[in-house]
C-alpha cells in the first residue's frame, strides 16, 4: 500500500475507474475533486480523459515506487520544499513545509511560442509538431524514455543519503532534488501518456520497473547504475551528472516536437537548482578544506575531518569522466539521424553559426591515431554528440574556475582541474585507450600503476564515508563542509528546513 | 484517368458476335486509339485500353449472356492474331504503369480460366495469324488452342531473345504447369524468337490442334460447339451491367455504395450496406472499379483504410447468396466478389481495416478485414459522440470458410491462421455469432483493439509510420505475408514471375538507354552487362 493511498487524488482516480460515461463527462466536478489542486498542471488535465485514464493507472504505481525506492526514512517528516504550481515567474516556486508523499508532483510545459518553427535538420523552417509524426514515433519515444529513465534513477541512487546529511539545509536540498527528479519523471511520463498511446503507457510503467543497480532490470545508462554512497559523490553528481541532464534537456528543448521542447524548457529551470547545490556544495567543501589547511598550516588535513585536495581531484576525475560517457560516442549516426529529423538539436542551437542542416559540412575532432592525438575531419552531422559534449565541458570549466577562486582567495596555490576528455572513458572513440588526466596516452601497465593517483581508491572512498556523520541540529554543519553563505528562499541558514 | 468498365457498344478494339452458345471475340485493334500517349498499336498489339475491353467483354458475357458456353478468341486482321503487349508503350510508360498493366492483364487471363472452371464458359483460341508474346499468352489462358497450319504462322514467346524481359502474362508458368510442356523444350521455345510452326507446335504441346486455312473456319466452329457441349451453365435470366455512376473529384471518388476519400498519401474506402436487391452485385462492381483506379491513377497513395457502414443484418441477408447462390445471377455475383477480393489482395498498398461502431464487417465484408495487413477494432464506443452508437461487432459466416478463396486457393481465414488448426477450429465454432472487440482479439481475428481514447491517434500514427517506410520494401513485405501456404498458378504468376519481371524492368539491361526495351526496333543492338547476379 503506497503512502498516498488515501489521498484525495486516489479518490479522484477511483471515481474515474468506476464512473460511468455520463459521470466522466461531467466529472468537473460533481464531488468537488479538483485536478489542478491535486496535480498542479497547465495541460488541462481536468478535461483530458485520456490523460486521466493513463494517470489513474500510473499514479498509484508511482506512489508505490516512491515508497519502495524513494528516500529511506524521513517520509513522515515535514520538509521545507518548493512546489511548482504554475510556469509563470510567481508560480513555479512556492515554498512550504510538506511531507514527501504529499508533495504535489505537477505537469508543466513552458508557454507555447506562436508559430514556432523547426530550427535545424532537413525539415528546418517547417512548423513545429504539436503531435508526434508517425514517422518519428519510435525515435521520439526512445529519446523520451532514455531521458525519463535517468530521473527516477538518481532518486534511487540517493535514497540512503538522508541518514548521513551534513546539515538540515543540505538534507532539505537533497529532498528538493529528489522530488524534482520525481517531477521530471512525471514530465516525461506525461509526454508518453499524452502522445504515445498504449506503447507510451507501457513505457511509462517500465520507467518504474527498472531500478538503479538492479542486475535484472538496470537503468538504461551506465552512470545511473553507479552507487551514490556518500555526500561528496552526491555533490559531484549534481554538479557533473545533472549538468549532463542540463545539456540533454537543452538539446531536446530544440526539438521539433513542441510538447517535448516546452517540457524540457521548464525542467531546465529546476535542473539549474540542482547544479547550484553541487557547485555551491563543492565550494563549501573546498572552503572548509582551505580553512583547516590554513588553520593548521598543513596539507595533511584528513586527521582534522576534512577532505584533502588530492582526493577532491580524484572525485572530479571520476564524476567528470563518467558524465562524459553519457553523451554517447563522439561520432554517432543515431545522433545524426536525430539531428536530421529535427528530434534533438545541439545546446542553444541558434548560437551555432552554421546552416543548422550540416549536410556536406566537415567538423574537426580530436582522436587518437596511431598512438598520438590528431585532429580528424568528420562529417559535421555525425559529431553533434561531440559538439554537445564540448559545450558541456566548457560549462564545467566555468565552475572549476569558481572553485579555484576559493583556493586563490584562501592563499592556497594548488589548483583543481578537469581531466582530459579522453581520460577514463567507457563509451566512444577513446574507450580502447589509456589516457591520463593530462591527456597523455599511456600503456595499460602504466595505467594500472597510476590508477590510484587518478581515481578514488577504496581507501579514499572509505575515508570519505567515514566523514559522513549526520548533523541534524539547525544551523550546524558536519566537519567536512562549510556553511552556505545564505539560506533557502531568504530564510536563515539555521532555519529548521526539516522538522525531525 | 482510366475508365475500367466498358460496354460492348463502346468497344474500339474488339468485335463481339453471338451465335447460339458461341460468342466470338474478334481482335481488331484500332492502331490509332492508344489508351494514352502517342504510340501506335500496330499488328493487333495491345495496351491497357485493349485489355480493359477484353475484361469487360468477358464480364458482359458472364452476366448478360447465360446461354453462352464457348468464347472464341480470334483476330480480324489478315495474317496476324496478336503481337502481344505494345513495345513502344512499354518503353515510354513509367515503372508503376508497367507493373499495374501486367497485373491487370494477368488478372484478366486468370479470369478466363476461372470462368471456364466455375461458370462453364470454355475458351477457344483460334489462331489465324502470327501469334507472339502476349498474343500467345492470351491463347495459353484458353482451354483449347487451334493454330492455322499454313506453314508460316508461328506461336512464339520472343521476350527473352528480343526484348530482354520475360513473357509477362503467365506464359512460362502455363507452358510448364498447365500444358506440361517439357522444360527443355520450353527453354528452346522461349529463347527462339521465331517460335514454333504447326507440326512442331502440336508435337511439343504448344497448341492442341491444327487446321489448314481452307478448313480453319469449319474447324473453329466444330471445336467451339464441342467445347460448348461438354459444359453447362447455371440457368437464369440475363443480368444487365449498366454503366457505373461515378463522381470523381480531386479528393473523392463516389459511387452509389462505395466511397473513396483521397488524401495525400492514403485513402479511406468505405462500403455502405443497403437492403437494395442489387446491392451485392453493384457494390462489387464499384469496389472493383475503385481498386483499379487506385492502382493506376493514385500511385502516391500507399495506404488504404478499409471501412464499412450499415446494419449487420442487411449484410447477413445479402451474404447468404454468396455461399449458397440460387441462380445464375447470384452465382456470378459471388464469383465477381471472389475476383474483386483477390484484386484487393494483389493491390500494392498497405491495407488496414478500421472496425468502428456503426460498421458491418460481416461475412463477405469481413473478408476486407481478413485481407488487410492489420485490423484495428475499436474496443467499446466513441464516448464523446452525442448519441454513441453501440460497440462494433464482427461476424463470420459460411462465406468466410471457403467461398472466397485467395490466389493460393485458401480462404483468407485459413491464410490468416495458417498452421494454427486450433484457432481455426475455434473460429468455426464462432460462426454466425456477433463478436465484440475482446472476443475478436481472443479469436485471432483482429490485430489490435484500442479504446476510443487511443483510437484516432493509433490509426494516425500507423498510417504516418507506414508512409515513412520504403514503399518498395512494404509492397514486397506485404506480398510475402499475404500469400502463405501452397503455390498455385496464380501465386506463381503474381509472386515468382512478377517479382522477377519487376526486377528485370528496373535493370539497365532492359530499361537503360542501351537496354533491350529501348533499343528494340531502332536497328541498334542492345548492350548487356553480362554479369550474372
Amino acid at each position: 500500500m503506497g503512502p498516498c493511498s488515501d489521498t484525495a487524488l486516489d479518490l479522484a482516480l477511483t471515481s474515474i475507474i468506476i464512473g460511468p460515461n455520463q459521470q466522466l463527462k461531467n466529472h468537473h466536478m460533481p464531488n468537488g475533486i479538483n485536478y489542478s489542486e491535486r496535480i498542479p498542471n497547465n495541460v488541462d488535465l481536468a478535461s483530458d480523459r485520456r490523460l486521466q485514464r493513463a494517470l489513474e493507472n500510473w499514479q498509484p504505481r508511482f506512489a508505490n515506487w516512491w515508497a519502495e525506492m524513494g528516500p529511506v526514512g524521513f517520509q513522515d517528516k515535514e520538509i521545507y520544499l518548493r512546489t511548482a504550481v504554475d510556469v509563470g515567474r510567481q508560480g513555479w516556486a512556492h515554498f512550504s513545509h510538506v511531507k514527501l508523499p504529499d508533495y504535489r508532483w505537477g505537469i508543466f510545459l513552458s508557454q507555447p511560442q506562436t508559430d514556432r518553427r523547426i530550427t535545424f535538420g532537413e525539415l528546418k523552417g517547417q512548423p513545429a509538431w504539436q503531435e508526434v509524426p508517425g514517422e518519428f514515433r519510435t525515435d521520439l519515444r526512445r529519446l523520451i524514455v532514455v531521458q525519463g529513465d535517468t530521473e527516477p534513477a538518481s532518486v534511487e541512487q540517493q535514497r540512503h543519503l538522508g541518514h548521513t546529511a551534513p546539515s538540515l539545509y543540505d538534507l532539505r536540498n537533497l529532498f528538493q532534488i529528489n522530488v524534482e527528479e520525481g517531477r521530471h519523471l512525471w514530465a516525461m511520463v506525461y509526454l508518453l501518456h499524452a502522445h504515445f498511446g498504449r506503447d507510451g503507457r507501457d513505457e511509462a510503467d517500465a520507467l518504474l520497473e527498472r531500478h538503479s543497480g538492479d542486475p535484472d532490470h538496470p537503468r538504461i545508462l551506465g552512470a545511473f547504475n553507479e552507487k551514490t554512497s556518500d555526500w561528496l559523490s552526491f555533490l559531484f553528481f549534481t554538479y557533473f551528472t545533472d549538468r549532463d541532464g542540463k545539456y540533454q534537456l537543452g538539446a531536446l528543448k530544440e526539438s521539433a516536437f513542441d510538447p517535448l521542447s516546452r517540457t524540457c524548457d521548464f525542467m531546465l529551470k529546476e535542473e539549474a537548482h540542482h547544479m547550484f547545490v553541487g557547485a555551491s556544495g563543492i565550494s563549501r567543501v573546498i572552503q572548509r578544506t582551505c580553512d583547516v589547511m590554513n588553520q593548521y598550516n598543513t596539507d595533511d588535513v584528513r586527521p582534522y575531518g576534512v577532505v584533502d585536495l588530492p582526493t577532491l581531484q580524484k572525485y572530479i576525475n571520476f564524476h567528470f569522466s563518467v558524465s562524459l560517457d553519457l553523451f554517447g560516442s563522439e561520432t554517432s549516426t543515431n545522433a545524426a539521424n536525430y539531428y536530421s529529423a529535427g528530434l534533438k538539436g545541439r545546446f542553444s542551437e541558434d548560437s551555432y553559426d552554421d546552416d543548422h542542416i550540416l549536410v556536406g559540412h566537415q567538423e574537426t575532432i580530436s582522436e587518437i591515431v596511431d598512438g598520438v592525438w590528431e585532429l580528424v575531419e568528420r562529417p559535421a552531422i555525425t559529431v553533434v554528440n561531440q559538439q554537445l559534449r564540448r559545450s558541456y565541458i566548457d560549462d564545467c570549466a566555468k565552475g572549476m574556475r569558481r572553485w579555484n577562486r576559493v583556493l586563490d582567495d584562501n592563499g592556497i596555490d594548488t589548483q583543481l582541474a578537469l581531466p582530459h576528455e579522453g581520460f577514463h572513458r567507457q563509451v566512444g572513440l577513446h574507450k580502447e585507450h589509456y589516457v591520463t588526466p593530462n591527456g597523455e596516452i599511456i600503456t595499460d601497465v602504466t595505467w594500472n600503476e597510476l590508477l590510484p593517483d587518478f581515481l578514488p581508491t577504496e581507501a579514499d572512498r572509505g575515508f570519505v564515508v567515514s566523514l559522513m556523520q549526520p548533523v541534524y541540529e539547525p544551523g550546524r554543519m558536519a566537519s567536512w563542509i562549510a556553511p552556505p553563505t545564505s539560506g533557502v528562499n531568504t530564510q536563515p541558514v539555521e532555519y529548521e528546513y526539516v522538522r525531525l | 484517368m482510366t475508365e475500367f468498365h466498358q460496354t460492348p457498344n463502346s468497344f474500339r478494339h474488339w468485335n463481339i458476335e453471338f451465335e447460339g452458345p458461341i460468342a466470338t471475340l474478334q481482335l481488331q485493334v484500332d492502331s490509332d486509339a492508344p489508351a494514352f500517349g502517342q504510340y501506335e498499336l500496330k499488328l493487333n498489339s495491345y495496351d491497357i485500353g485493349v485489355d480493359i475491353e477484353l475484361a469487360s467483354a468477358i464480364r458482359f458475357i458472364r452476366f448478360a449472356n447465360p446461354a453462352i458456353k464457348c468464347v472464341v478468341i480470334t483476330s480480324a486482321l489478315n495474317g496476324t492474331f496478336c503481337a502481344g503487349a505494345n513495345i513502344r508503350m512499354l518503353a515510354v510508360v513509367d515503372h508503376s504503369h508497367k507493373i499495374n498493366f501486367c497485373k491487370f492483364t494477368n488478372e484478366t487471363r486468370l479470369e478466363m480460366e476461372e470462368a471456364s472452371q466455375h461458370s462453364g464458359i470454355r475458351f477457344l483460341a483460334a489462331i489465324n495469324g502470327a501469334c507472339s508474346g502476349g498474343g500467345y499468352e492470351l491463347a495459353l489462358a484458353c482451354d483449347h488452342i487451334l493454330l492455322i497450319d499454313d506453314k508460316r504462322t508461328a506461336v512464339s514467346l520472343p521476350e527473352v531473345p528480343l526484348l530482354g524481359v520475360l513473357p509477362g502474362t503467365g506464359g512460362l508458368t502455363r507452358l510448364i504447369d498447365k500444358r506440361h510442356v517439357r522444360r527443355d523444350r520450353a527453354d528452346v521455345f522461349a529463347t527462339r524468337a521465331e517460335g514454333a510452326l504447326g507440326e512442331e507446335a502440336l508435337e511439343w504441346g504448344l497448341v492442341d490442334e491444327l487446321a489448314k486455312p481452307s478448313k480453319f473456319a469449319d474447324a473453329v466452329s466444330v471445336r467451339a460447339h464441342s467445347l460448348a457441349a461438354e459444359t453447362s451453365r447455371i440457368e437464369g435470366t440475363p443480368v444487365d451491367l449498366p454503366p457505373l455512376d461515378i463522381e470523381v473529384s480531386d479528393h473523392r471518388i463516389s459511387y452509389r455504395w462505395v466511397d473513396l476519400k483521397l488524401f495525400d498519401q492514403y485513402a479511406e474506402l468505405k462500403i455502405s450496406a443497403d437492403q437494395d436487391d442489387v446491392w451485392m452485385l453493384q457494390t462489387a462492381r464499384e469496389f472493383d472499379d475503385a481498386l483499379c483506379r487506385l492502382r493506376f491513377d493514385y500511385p502516391q497513395i500507399g495506404t488504404l483504410i478499409l471501412q464499412t457502414e450499415g446494419r449487420v443484418e442487411d449484410v447477413v441477408e445479402h451474404d447468404t447468396q454468396l455461399h449458397s447462390p440460387a441462380d445464375h445471377a447470384q452465382h456470378e455475383t459471388a464469383l465477381l466478389w471472389k475476383r474483386c477480393l483477390s484484386r484487393l489482395d494483389l493491390t500494392s498498398k498497405t491495407l488496414v481495416a478500421a472496425i468502428e461502431p456503426g460498421s458491418c464487417f460481416v461475412g463477405v465484408l469481413f473478408e476486407l478485414a481478413l485481407a488487410a495487413d492489420r485490423t484495428y477494432m475499436l474496443d467499446g464506443y466513441f464516448e464523446d459522440e452525442d448519441d454513441p452508437r453501440p460497440s462494433a461487432v464482427i461476424r463470420l459466416t459460411t462465406t468466410n470458410f471457403g467461398a472466397m478463396p485467395m490466389a493460393n486457393d485458401l480462404s483468407r481465414l485459413t491464410s490468416r491462421l495458417w498452421g494454427d488448426e486450433e484457432t481455426l477450429t475455434r473460429a468455426g465454432e464462432l460462426k454466425d455469432r456477433d463478436l465484440i472487440a475482446s472476443q475478436a482479439l481472443e479469436a485471432g481475428l483482429v490485430t489490435i483493439t484500442p479504446d476510443d481514447l487511443d483510437w484516432a491517434d493509433e490509426l494516425r500514427l500507423f498510417v504516418e509510420e507506414r508512409c515513412s517506410f520504403s514503399p518498395d520494401a512494404l509492397t514486397a513485405m506485404e506480398t510475402n505475408h499475404r500469400f502463405c501456404g501452397p503455390e498455385t498458378i496464380a501465386t506463381k504468376i503474381f509472386g515468382r514471375l512478377s517479382a522477377w519481371q519487376n526486377w528485370i524492368f528496373a535493370r539497365p539491361n532492359a530499361s537503360g538507354p542501351n537496354g533491350a526495351l529501348q533499343r528494340y526496333g531502332t536497328g541498334s543492338r542492345p548492350h548487356f552487362d553480362n554479369h550474372r547476379t
